[in-house]
């Protein structure tokens, strides 16, 4: 059952999802929400649809361990760049 | 369905980090890739909202509708190539091909629209070297065409090569490390246009 599982998460299903979410961040461009709020919701949808792709579609979710770990590795190092660079922006 | 025999044929030396080589290869360049990103990424948020003059509203400037399909015609050859991976897993040499074809045309088409977006946005007078947004759009946007345009290419030769019948007999790796580089340019896309798009 296991086994059945790993190689084969119900893809459709997981494409329903990504689609609708598409619809939804439409949604609430368009809905003309408080702008901060409109930001928010958008990351907020957007971080979901890149995990749904990353967890399923590339098949994170069923991967060993330590590949995880060399996968989540950068993003730190990706947050810390961020952070860094627009702290010298701010900072005269 | 159980492991296929290939993977239990592993070289010794793949089993250290537990998946085969060529897909810990794919992700490690695909770690690195996420540090490219991030840094345009970064800079198109640093460049937005530290500036001191005005940014246009995406929404005003691009085609939101039409790139919406096309985000969802990249989402669509996702699910064709994973679909793909699974026909490559079972040995089914038919879908394996046919959905290959698919995600080709699929990609194909997303990079056409992308083209005719360009097109349709230097006619109106926006070009990379207007202001920061302009700059920023056709620098993100175009290098991850670029990168669509690579898998495309790239998927060709794996198409060629599930036609010669180079993947049967539990041979999947390589329609898997190539997957996992096309999710990845869909999952880049996700984020872009909710970024340079959306917001």
């Amino acid at each position: 059952m296991e086994a059945a599982e790993h190689n084969a998460p119900n893809y459709v299903a997981v494409w329903a999802a990504l689609a609708v979410l598409t619809m939804v961040e439409l949604a609430v461009v368009y809905l003309g929400l408080p702008r901060r709020l409109t930001v928010i919701s958008l990351i907020f949808l957007a971080l979901w649809k890149a995990l749904l792709v990353a967890l399923y579609f590339m098949h994170l979710k069923f991967e060993p361990k330590r590949l995880l770990y060399v996968v989540l590795a950068p993003l730190p190092l990706a947050l810390i760049l961020v952070f860094t660079v627009i702290h010298g922006f701010r900072t005269p | 369905m159980t492991a296929p025999a290939a993977v239990e044929a592993m070289p010794a030396a793949e089993r250290g980090a537990g998946v085969h080589t060529q897909k810990l290869g794919m992700w490690v360049f695909l770690v690195s890739e996420v540090m490219f990103f991030t840094a345009l990424i970064g800079s198109y948020i640093i460049l937005r909202w530290g500036r001191s003059s005005p940014w246009p509203e995406p929404r005003t400037v691009l085609a939101i509708p039409v790139t919406a399909l096309n985000t969802f015609i990249l989402i669509c050859s996702s699910v064709s190539m994973v679909k793909a991976y699974a026909a490559a897993v079972r040995d089914d040499q038919k879908h394996l091909k046919r959905w290959l074809l698919t995600t080709v045309v699929g990609g194909a088409t997303f990079v056409g629209v992308q083209a005719r977006e360009y097109m349709h946005l230097i006619a109106k007078g926006f070009l990379p070297s207007s202001g920061l947004f302009g700059a920023t759009f056709y620098t993100m946007t175009g290098f991850h065409g670029f990168h669509v345009t690579c898998g495309v290419i790239s998927m060709i030769w794996v198409t060629i090569r599930a036609f010669r019948g180079k993947y049967a007999g539990g041979k999947y790796q390589g329609v898997e490390t190539i997957g996992l580089y096309w999710h990845f340019v869909d999952l880049v896309w996700i984020i872009l246009f909710t970024i340079v798009y959306l917001i």
